[in-house]
């Protein structure tokens, strides 16, 4: 008994060191190409230390083009999929109907498909019925199409947490209809909607498949690295890269620290 | 009918009906319906040249869905790419079963925020830059070869590009996340005592997942194996910067049916892979036994 | 505390159907409830009291008859707009607020301005006996607290009638039993008319100044005050179902003057009285009271004597229950004071048990 819990706690052990090595050391990998001073991507030789490539990042407006457009793009896709995600969360967990399991399918479905297919389909839509063709609004009405569904999941797990009786409660006590939404479930929605709102920025700022599709001539920032790592690539894209790991790393770092300060408060 | 309108009048008022309307109905008919029957209707029209558009050829047809059988290259890539996804999709299960387990059953305190966090971090770099990361591993220069070069194991590069090594490698690392979380919350609901239980009757730890856990965990296999199929089935930046022309991904002859304004082709083979990810979640949903209701946890 | 005023309700001939069920959830009601009277509805789970209730608070619009609050008929208005208030099962306390902003929701909707909606709150909370609690959240409060920071929080928009659906289930016996004294002082401290709906009848029979016990039906078995629902029970329902009885199946022999004899299944001459002036060859039950029946001693004739074995003891402190032997499958027990010095009957031991005949009550088994 005694010797198979050791074996069993050295092989889980190794596999969780195996599994972080295999996630974590490509990254680490990247970065460090970021300061090698050679002009192809690779770690090996090292030919010395520079921040030149970050420089070279810095000095690319097509960089600046692109992140400006991600930023818009993710901004209307918050605007967009989470008020969506709301309509269709109260729509499917307050209201009982023959058709929502029917019309719960085809809203989720979105996210179970590939998301070249929404790319596409979303270009092809706009350009035939409204004579717009791909640019910045078809990536955020493609993107739009499936972080709703996300939206809507998200806000769906705690809406179905709600204790209907609160809002009669609100409404015996002479609140009108609007005064209950607002005073009453919106706040007890309120975390949900604000992880929506993270959930579809992230999604929509690194979203490529769908965006490729859709967007026509334009460029948002993964557009740019997709067209950067296809053509020539150069130790500028790991520089970006890194930028993105040590901006992560330091988010995680700074939730991490307000988490611990509240828990910190409430003990 | 009535019930259901006064039902929503009393939850939502008339303000609360007309925002649930607008939402909801824009999002279904002009993001999910509309563009859906659109490319649909491509799909069925022949490339024409512009002025033969709305005259007597542009009529109905299966000519772009045939193409796919009587263009061998394409069915070559498409057959390939199902099975390919298929792999990933075990690989990806194996790998992830184990983390997922250890994350929602053994792991405590510090040691779960930490390996939480190890998961999410990667997540967070865009894809591309995660691919990206494998081209520096993979490469004829990269830190593979050299390694193995080093400590005399090969003595020419192997050219990981050349086959579908290099990809498939890539589209694992990339999607494992996509495995990992609905693993972690099907098994996270999971009461403890079942597992004590068997312990103290006598099982095995391998008998214990085999007649517990993995019984238990069905839909978030089920939800796990969807997301990594249907994300490796449609990639296309792992193909793009991971792959060589020999291995050529389906999404690729999309997009190049694409860039040679050949939407009607594109709209076909597009519609293809929607019913293939279809196919595939039917078959996930009836060979793991689980509702479709149950997808969203 | 003048500031509240009771109004009366009237229940004129109710029915509610819910939409899709063919069936009435309750059905033929008919209460007059008087201003500032505790009025309990007593039923089991299922009876369609917290349906009556969701009918009065405007939940519900029943789909026959009226219902009046102070005179005025409330069809066609809203729960937001009726003179009433409503405590939920589980009170619906809103988890998001302090203690002061629960309270003062039902003002704040109509405009109060901050100021003073903190001043009826610290008003309130003196009333419910709970001060100085206004910037607490509500998951800190104790079940009790939370219970009466509910009534504080129905009574704040200054109803007419407070409407309690249970309250009281979710606390411990003991604070249940305190909540109920306490209930009954904030109801007569404020003159408001409560409308009660429980099935537990210890709560009923105590608080209330009347009560109505409706049956699985949907309907009304009997109004009255808790004495006479206990002593003088209209219906087999009700005789079954307030307090604990003695059944015996029976058939009317002889009837006069308000009394009748009866003849039971196992061939026991029985006198009673016979509220329902039942007549002979009627089927009847005779109901008894555990606690009305004695030990028959020589010195003292009852008017109805059985024969019986002593089956079982079950002794519970201040009461001594024993369960007797008349032969067939007939349940009977009496019960009587453990006065520390009577012995008990021995088991298997040959008694006769009396009883009188005015604590016999025989009801016909046909509907009322």
């Amino acid at each position: 008994m005694k010797s198979s819990n050791i074996v069993l706690k050295v092989v889980t052990g190794s596999y969780l060191v195996l599994f972080f090595v295999y996630l974590f050391l490509p990254l680490v990998f990247m970065s460090v190409v970021a300061f090698n001073t050679s002009s192809i991507p690779q770690v090996t030789p090292w030919e010395g230390f520079t921040l030149k490539w970050f420089g070279k990042l810095f000095g690319d407006s097509q960089m600046w083009d692109g992140l400006i457009n991600s930023l818009i793009v993710a901004f209307f896709v918050v605007i967009i999929s989470v008020p969506i995600g709301l309509g269709a969360s109260l729509l499917l967990t307050r209201l009982q109907f023959k058709a929502r399991n029917g019309l719960y399918a085809i809203l989720v479905s979105p996210i179970l498909m590939p998301g070249i297919i929404l790319g596409i389909s979303t270009f092809l839509f706009w350009d035939k019925a409204f004579h717009i063709s791909g640019g910045l609004w078809t990536a955020i009405m493609g993107q739009s199409t499936f972080i709703s569904g996300y939206c809507m999941l998200l806000i769906m797990a705690r809406a179905q947490r709600f204790d209907k009786t609160q809002e009669d409660a609100a409404f015996d006590l002479g609140a009108t209809h609007r005064q209950v939404f607002w005073k009453i479930t919106l706040p007890f929605l309120r975390p949900a909607l604000i992880s929506a709102a993270a959930l579809a920025f992230m999604q929509s700022f690194e979203n490529y498949n769908t965006t490729l599709f859709a967007i026509g001539f334009e460029q948002t920032l993964p557009i740019y690295i997709g067209s950067k790592l296809r053509a020539f690539i150069s130790p500028a894209m790991n520089a970006l890269a890194c930028i993105f790991i040590a901006l992560t790393i330091a988010g995680v770092f700074v939730y991490e620290v307000m988490r611990r300060s509240e828990s910190f408060k409430k003990s | 009918m009535r019930k259901f309108r006064q039902d929503a009048m009393r939850s939502f008022g008339s303000f609360g009906i007309t925002f649930i309307w607008v939402t909801v109905g824009s999002w279904l008919i002009f993001m999910i319906l509309l563009p859906q029957l659109i490319m649909l209707d491509f799909s069925f029209r022949p490339f024409l040249p512009l002025r033969k558009i709305g005259g007597p050829e542009d009529i109905y047809t299966l000519k772009n869905y045939i193409v796919l059988f009587t263009n061998e290259f394409h069915r070559a890539i498409f057959i390939k790419t199902i099975w390919t996804s298929v792999l990933v999709t075990t690989v990806a299960l194996f790998v992830c079963y184990p983390i997922a387990f250890y994350l929602a059953k053994v792991a405590r305190g510090a040691r779960f925020a930490w390996i939480l966090m190890g998961l999410i971090i990667p997540y967070w770099i865009n894809e591309l830059l995660r691919i990206f990361a494998w081209q520096l591993i993979l490469a004829d220069a990269g830190v593979l070869n050299k390694l193995l070069l080093a400590i005399d194991i090969i003595s020419n590069p192997i050219n990981f590009r050349a086959g579908n090594s290099a990809v498939i490698m890539g589209m694992v690392y990339a999607y494992i996340l996509f495995m990992v979380f609905p693993l972690y919350n099907a098994i996270e609901s999971l009461d403890r005592n079942q597992i004590d239980a068997a312990r103290d009757l006598g099982s095995s730890w391998l008998r214990i997942h085999r007649r517990i856990v993995i019984p238990y965990a069905k839909p978030g296999i089920a939800v796990g194996c969807i997301m990594t199929f249907m994300l490796a089935a449609g990639s296309i930046a792992a193909p793009q910067l991971l792959g060589s022309p020999s291995s050529f991904w389906f999404s690729q002859v999309i997009y190049t049916n694409f860039e040679c304004a050949n939407w009607n082709q594109g709209a076909a083979y597009a519609m293809v892979l929607a019913g293939l990810c279809l196919i595939f979640i039917f078959a996930m949903l009836k060979i793991f036994k689980v509702d479709l209701k149950e997808l969203a946890k | 505390m003048d500031q509240y005023v009771g109004q009366d309700i009237e229940i004129v001939d109710v029915g509610m159907r819910y939409e899709g069920s063919e069936e009435y959830a309750v059905s033929d009601i008919n209460v007059y409830i008087k201003p500032g009277e505790f009025f309990s509805f007593l039923g089991p789970s299922g009876c369609g009291k917290t349906t009556l209730l969701r009918l009065v608070s405007g939940f519900l619009e029943p789909t026959k008859g009226k219902v009046l609050i102070g005179g005025e008929n409330m069809r066609g208005i809203g729960p937001n707009k009726r003179p009433t208030a409503m405590i939920f099962q589980n009170l619906a306390l809103f988890p998001l607020m302090t203690v002061a902003e629960n309270i003062g929701f039902g003002l704040e909707v109509r405009g109060v301005s901050r100021a003073d909606r903190r001043k009826k709150a610290a008003e309130l909370l003196e009333l419910v006996d709970l001060p100085g609690v206004e910037n607490k959240k509500v998951s800190d409060l104790s079940g009790g607290q939370m219970q009466r920071v509910a009534i504080a929080r129905g009574l704040a928009v200054e109803p007419s009638v407070l409407l309690l659906d249970e309250p009281l289930s979710a606390l411990d016996l003991k604070l249940r039993q305190h909540m109920r004294t306490e209930l009954r002082n904030i109801q007569k401290r404020t003159g408001v008319t409560f409308i009660y709906i429980t099935h537990d009848q210890g709560e009923a029979l105590t608080m209330s100044d009347r009560i109505g016990v409706m049956s699985d039906s949907g309907t009304i078995e009997q109004i009255a005050a808790a004495d006479e629902l206990y002593n003088e029970p209209e219906t087999v329902f009700v005789a079954d179902f307030v307090g604990e009885n003695n059944r015996f199946i029976s058939t009317v022999r002889t009837a006069n003057n308000g009394y009748a004899v009866v003849e039971t299944s196992f061939g026991q001459q029985l006198t009673g009285i016979n509220p329902q002036q039942l007549s002979s060859g009627q089927q009847a039950i005779a109901f008894v009271r555990p606690e009305a029946i004695s030990v028959l001693e020589d010195s003292k004739a009852g008017e109805n004597i059985i024969k019986c074995k002593v089956k079982s003891i079950s002794f519970e402190g201040a009461f001594v229950t024993i369960f007797l032997d008349i032969g067939g499958n007939q349940a009977f027990f009496m019960r009587r004071h453990n006065n520390g010095s009577t012995p008990f009957p021995e088991i298997d031991s040959e008694i006769d048990i009396c009883f009188g005949a005015h604590n016999t009550r025989l009801l016909g088994t046909g509907t009322k």
